[in-house]
């Protein structure tokens, strides 16, 4: 076992949908915030979220003033005949001295590596890249630094990736909304609505949701499918079609994945022994509330890991999808 | 007409029994009309040691029939036995491979390859840089529309196929379905998504047919039927068509494609043929007209 003094210290990188979430996150605790543009380059392409220009001009300020970093993703697949947003956006983010480019289309990031050399990149979750071929493919062709791995990995085999693929890093998802397929490699949602992650950056986009009263409660729709239903005493939840209910030999049930929010805090020891360099949240979609309180949960954690201390007591039930929590694949009992 | 227009027949994606899987292939080689045979695990690893024996007398059979023969490799590949079996497979001599993770194309080093439909696909810049890594043939990914899969056609040199029946694959996990709608894990699996041929349905609350899961891929519910678009497609530039092997008569279906890319069977009556050929089957096409997957557009709509 490693010990602690041997250990590098991780980022922790957080969500801002929001200038104010931004200035939330930098101020509890993030070392880097991550970040989209308003408009569908991005994966979390829902209305009244995201930067404009001015705002992410400001953003970074903030953050190199507190030092703290500032990456954008542009992490969906630019369109057949039409990349010019793409380009434009990924220009953006030179030009206002941005931490780091976060992509995952191929094309896009030949385009980047070629057009702006001195532009930071790392690979995107929605890339997929799963194993050490995959990973030094990027690294090797277009100076890719950071990966960030598909939540399809125990910490075991983080373990032997990092092993193999220095001095590229790689960042893991330890909180929040978790895809239960490769993202990125998933086309359940434009099968239902006719939008996806890859091509409009949205899965489940909210205007397929439909939620309709009956007798016994309530059904919540996407596309016109049913996701599931709630008696009337439940919370209704969000119809995330990996998280409903259905039918599968003569028996209803999650058959996916129930609803339920990713939480390692407690794996963080394990994550950090496996030499991750940063730990990402999930949530760009989320209030600044939210986004404080599980900053301060993880920068606790992680400073408690260096220091050697027992990790804190923190429980954030309160906050998560239905009050439910999961290591997700990071053990492998999860497949 | 575009006599020039090849048919893929694309690899099993379901967990057969081997001596059934050798057997369609046989009768492939022997009696189908398909210009090219893919073979190989796509979907688990878990499956591969099965037909791996079988692999050299399938591929000489359909060689020697006239087919084309490409080794298709996985999709997710994360443990140290498959990224084995991809750097094997990138080795293969004699046969094309196709590529479903980035990680193979990669490996192939410059060698012909043909890029699969389970690598994430969408642009220009993506296709010149598969091109450039060695990539000759490019089978697109089914969430594109008509316009989309033109467009892309039109700006490579690469042979351009599109997905054109049978239950479309539409995400891959390391978490399999099959075993935890049975409340197995996947490790104890028992092997049984070979219970499901042609994949487990997968129905909503109120008994809608929806989708369908075949181990840890999760596919369509409906089969796609591109019957009514691919003369079109093939105006457009598209060069091939991939038909997925389901258990229908698939000597019979790629017949009936054959037929109407030569523009020798009425559209009413190959639709009618194809239902008939597929019991019980729901068809979509909704993808390539622009619109939700599961939909079907009648022609003209």
């Amino acid at each position: 076992m490693a010990s602690v003094a041997s250990l590098v210290r991780p980022e922790l990188v957080c969500p801002a949908g929001t200038p104010a979430a931004l200035r939330s996150a930098v101020d509890a605790g993030a070392d880097c915030v991550y970040v989209g543009f308003r408009d569908e380059t991005n994966a979390r392409n829902f209305p009244g979220l995201n930067f404009n220009r001015k705002e992410l001009a400001e953003g970074i300020a903030y953050a190199h003033e507190r030092g703290a970093k500032v990456l954008v993703a542009i992490n969906t697949f630019p369109r057949a005949g039409n990349p010019g947003i793409w380009h434009q956006a990924v220009a953006d983010a030179a030009r206002l001295k941005a931490d780091a480019a976060i992509l995952a289309d191929i094309g896009l990031i030949e385009h980047a590596h070629r057009a702006h050399p001195d532009l930071r990149l790392h690979l995107s979750v929605q890339a997929a890249a799963s194993n050490p071929d995959a990973i030094r493919f990027y690294a090797e062709r277009f100076g890719v630094k950071r990966v960030v791995l598909p939540r399809v990995l125990t910490v075991q085999e983080i373990a032997a990736v990092n092993a193999r693929i220095a001095p590229v890093e790689t960042e893991v998802f330890v909180f929040g909304g978790l895809c239960v397929m490769a993202e990125g490699r998933c086309a359940l949602s434009s099968y239902a609505t006719g939008q996806s992650p890859n091509m409009n950056g949205v899965c489940s986009p909210a205007g397929e949701v439909r939620y309709t009263e009956t007798a016994q409660g309530i059904t919540s729709e996407l596309g016109g499918f049913t996701i599931n239903k709630f008696a009337h005493d439940e919370p209704a939840g969000y119809p995330t079609l990996c998280k409903g209910r259905f039918i599968a030999k003569d028996k209803a049930s999650y058959l996916f994945e129930e609803p339920t929010s990713l939480n390692t805090l407690s794996m963080l020891p394990d994550l950090i022994k496996a030499g991750v360099t940063a730990f990402k949240i999930e949530g760009r979609q989320r209030g600044r509330a939210y986004v404080a309180a599980v900053v301060q949960a993880f920068r606790a954690g992680v400073d408690a890991v260096m220091a050697g201390k027992p990790l804190p007591d923190i429980d954030l039930d309160r906050i998560t999808e239905g009050g439910k929590q999961t290591t997700g694949a990071y053990e492998k009992a999860w497949r | 007409m575009t006599p020039s227009t090849k048919l893929t027949l694309g690899p099993v994606l379901f967990n057969w029994k081997p001596e059934t899987l050798r057997d369609f292939y046989f009768r492939m080689a022997d009696e189908s009309c398909v210009d090219t045979v893919h073979v190989g695990e796509v979907v688990c690893s878990k499956r591969t040691p099965f037909f791996e024996p079988f692999i050299p007398e399938v591929v000489e059979r359909l060689t020697a029939a006239g087919k084309e023969v490409v080794l298709s490799s996985l999709a997710l590949i994360m443990s140290d036995r498959e990224i084995a079996q991809a750097r094997d497979l990138a080795q293969a001599e004699g046969v094309l491979v196709e590529a479903n993770d980035i990680s193979v194309a990669a490996l192939m080093q410059g060698r012909p390859f043909v890029a699969g439909p389970l690598l994430n696909i969408y642009n220009e810049g993506t296709l010149a840089t598969l091109a450039a890594m060695g990539a000759v043939r490019v089978c697109l990914p089914a969430e594109l529309s008509a316009d989309a899969v033109a467009a892309l056609a039109a700006a490579t040199s690469m042979e351009a196929e599109v997905q054109a029946f049978g239950r479309l694959p539409l995400a891959i996990s390391a978490r399999c379905y099959a075993a935890r709608a049975r409340n197995l894990s996947k490790d104890g699996c028992q092997y049984v998504c070979a219970d499901d041929p042609d994949g487990m349905a997968v129905e909503t609350l109120d008994e809608v047919p929806f989708l369908a899961v075949n181990g840890t891929q999760t596919m369509s519910y409906h089969t796609m039927d591109l019957l009514g678009d691919v003369a079109g497609l093939a105006a457009r530039g598209i060069r091939r068509f991939r038909l997925w092997p389901q258990t229908f008569d698939m000597v019979a279906v790629a017949g009936l494609f054959r037929a109407v890319l030569a523009g020798k069977a009425g559209m009413d009556e190959a639709e009618d043929r194809l239902a008939a050929l597929c019991p019980g089957a729901e068809f979509a096409n909704g993808y390539i007209h622009g619109r939700p997957g599961h939909l079907f557009i009648e022609a003209g709509d």
